[in-house]
């Protein structure tokens, strides 16, 4: 274990290795609590996706889980997660970047707040409002209308892969916001000055300083979301109420009772496939997080 | 587009600063004033019109009129007053655990274990990797009675839920701090590690700690997965569950859960509001 003293020219004292020892500490609670409240129930899942309901071990529960309906759901599942993570979180950052560099804190206070609100603001309330809205019956679907535009003419509907996206859109862009504010404050003045005064142009400043620094935060950003579009449950559950086939629903569906004899674990080898997923998404992130740690250095 | 959206970005940074002019600025300036006004008024028209017209629904009637009885008849409809109260414990109970777990964990993360940020960074995401409705099936299986006999078990699980954005937060304002700088003299003055953590590393965290509170809270306040399966009646729940013969009271009810938490955020953070004010004047004072 790597430890650094406070102050490195002075010899170590007992002093200090005390603290040391006290910081240590200081991470068990830590520890304890996510084993306890995170590992535990995640190993009981995984540990389950490949017992049949008497216990004993089996494969059948993941190969139902990868055939059919279920493939269908993962690969709509993904599809989905991927669109609505990069196109939400490029429009995240422009939009986090336009208010950070407004005047006044009124204007960041507000969209601080509203971002966090909106960002966990999902399910049936969400669906309502944009049924309300660009439903057959919504408002803006009128207003459309009177401009001689029908979407649903021209083969939109709320409920379909685009409406869904757009729906997920009104919380993933604030996610992003959140998560890319502090990166985009940690921006300082003096690299810009810096930049100038050296005779770089704006474009120059954030294709080598800002931009690089900025990278693995949106990353870290986009990965975010990409997780929060997965898993994302009561949206789709209200809005598609099946009509799109996404694995989190059907996860769902297995909790709600909807089983057939021998498949009670099905549920369990869905929500492992979920984990595998974003466990390889992960491993790009920190494979493209290294190259751009490179190009820092 | 994107290269496009950052020379922009770029250009917007000279409207900032007070720097010699090349003589395109004014033209830049109005640009880029355009550019902003573009983005800030798309983005509300996209977060508000379903908003108004949610409001527009939940305030008309079947005759053609408008009325607010749908507003009026929320605080008398079964179940939402303990519904609200059991969010609100939640979240204060969540908040609680995290600021207590995280806080000191970050800080010694990057401070005396920075071998270790990378797999804290590892740990913390997990909560991301396995989705709450995959998680809840788990916790339902191995949880003992006596916590599964509550509703505060959803508050031990939403801290696990809040850690990836709580610790991400934190990890950015730990960045952008100069941490070990400030311990030392902390250290050196003679104080305590509870009191430099408290009273030194803290409050420079302020907009991060804000900012791990607000998602904190927003995230216990609309959560739906964990506690419908869990099958107490928080708000979310209970807008769900509660009977929805009538369409334009649901949407009411939407509402007032999307703006009510939005006023209990803007309450939390007006707390941090006047310390940033408090500190703005002893910069003003200490520059004078």
């Amino acid at each position: 274990m790597t430890t650094t003293t406070v102050s490195p020219e002075q010899p170590r004292t007992w002093k200090q290795r005390r603290s040391s020892i006290i910081a240590a500490l200081g991470l068990l609670p830590f520890g304890v609590y996510t084993i306890l409240f995170l590992g535990v129930p995640a190993l009981a899942v995984v540990v389950g996706a490949f017992q049949s309901p008497t216990g004993g071990w089996t494969w059948s529960n993941i190969s139902i889980a990868s055939h059919g309906v279920y493939a269908h759901g993962f690969v709509t599942t993904i599809e989905l997660a991927l669109v609505t993570s990069i196109v939400p979180g490029l429009a995240g950052v422009v939009i986090a970047y336009a208010v950070l560099t407004m005047k006044g804190n009124a204007l960041r206070r507000i969209v601080s707040t509203a971002s966090g609100v909106f960002a966990n603001f999902g399910g049936v309330p969400l669906a309502f409002l944009f049924i309300a809205t660009l439903g057959t019956t919504g408002i803006v679907t009128s207003w459309l209308n009177t401009l001689g535009i029908d979407p649903y003419q021209h083969g939109f509907t709320l409920f379909s892969f685009i409406g869904v996206s757009l729906v997920y859109a009104y919380f993933q862009i604030p996610l992003m916001i959140l998560v890319i504010t502090p990166a985009l404050e940690g921006l300082r003045p003096s690299w810009r000055e810096a930049a100038e005064g050296m005779g770089a142009r704006s474009w120059e400043y954030w294709r080598f300083v800002g931009g690089p620094v900025l990278f693995p935060s949106f990353l870290g950003g986009v990965l975010l979301l990409f997780g929060s579009a997965l898993s994302a449950y009561a949206t789709a559950e209200a809005l598609t109420s099946g009509s799109i086939a996404l694995t989190s629903i059907q996860i769902g569906s297995f909790l709600n009772g909807n089983v057939l004899a021998g498949q009670q674990n099905v549920g369990k080898a869905l929500g492992f496939g979920l984990i595998v997923v974003i466990a390889v998404v992960m491993v790009g992130y920190s494979i493209l997080q290294r190259r751009s740690s490179k190009w820092l250095h | 587009m994107v290269a496009l959206g950052l020379a922009e970005f770029a250009a917007d940074l000279e409207t900032v600063d007070g720097h010699p002019a090349r003589p395109t600025r004014m033209d830049r300036l109005r640009r880029v004033a355009w550019w902003r006004g573009i983005v800030l008024i798309l983005t509300g028209v996209f977060f508000l019109v379903p908003i108004y017209a949610a409001l527009h629904f939940a305030l008309s009637t079947v005759e053609g009129g408008f009325s607010i009885s749908a507003f009026q008849s929320i605080p008398h409809q079964q179940g939402f007053s303990d519904a609200f109260g059991l969010s609100l414990r939640l979240a204060i109970m969540t908040t609680l655990i995290t600021m207590v777990l995280m806080v000191p964990t970050s800080v010694f993360v990057h401070l005396r274990f920075p071998g270790l940020r990378r797999l804290f960074d590892g740990i913390t995401i997990i909560p991301i990797v396995i989705p709450p409705v995959v998680l809840i099936v788990g916790v339902l299986q191995v949880a003992p009675t006596f916590l599964k006999g509550t509703p505060y078990l959803l508050g031990l699980e939403y801290a696990v839920l809040a850690m990836p954005f709580v610790y991400r937060s934190l990890d950015a304002g730990l960045r952008s701090i100069d941490l070990t700088t400030l311990v030392e003299a902390s250290r050196s003055l003679g104080s305590r590690w509870s009191s430099t953590l408290l009273r030194v590393v803290v409050p420079n965290l302020r907009t991060a700690l804000l900012s791990a509170t607000v998602l904190t809270v927003a995230l216990v306040l609309g959560e739906y997965t964990m506690a419908s399966l869990d099958q107490y009646q928080t708000v979310p729940v209970w807008i769900v569950a509660f009977d929805q013969d009538n369409a334009h009271i649901s949407v009411a009810v939407s509402l007032v859960a999307l703006v009510g938490t939005w006023v209990v955020l803007l309450a939390i953070s007006s707390f941090d509001l006047r310390r940033i004010r408090r500190a703005s004047q002893l910069r003003k004072d200490g520059s004078a």
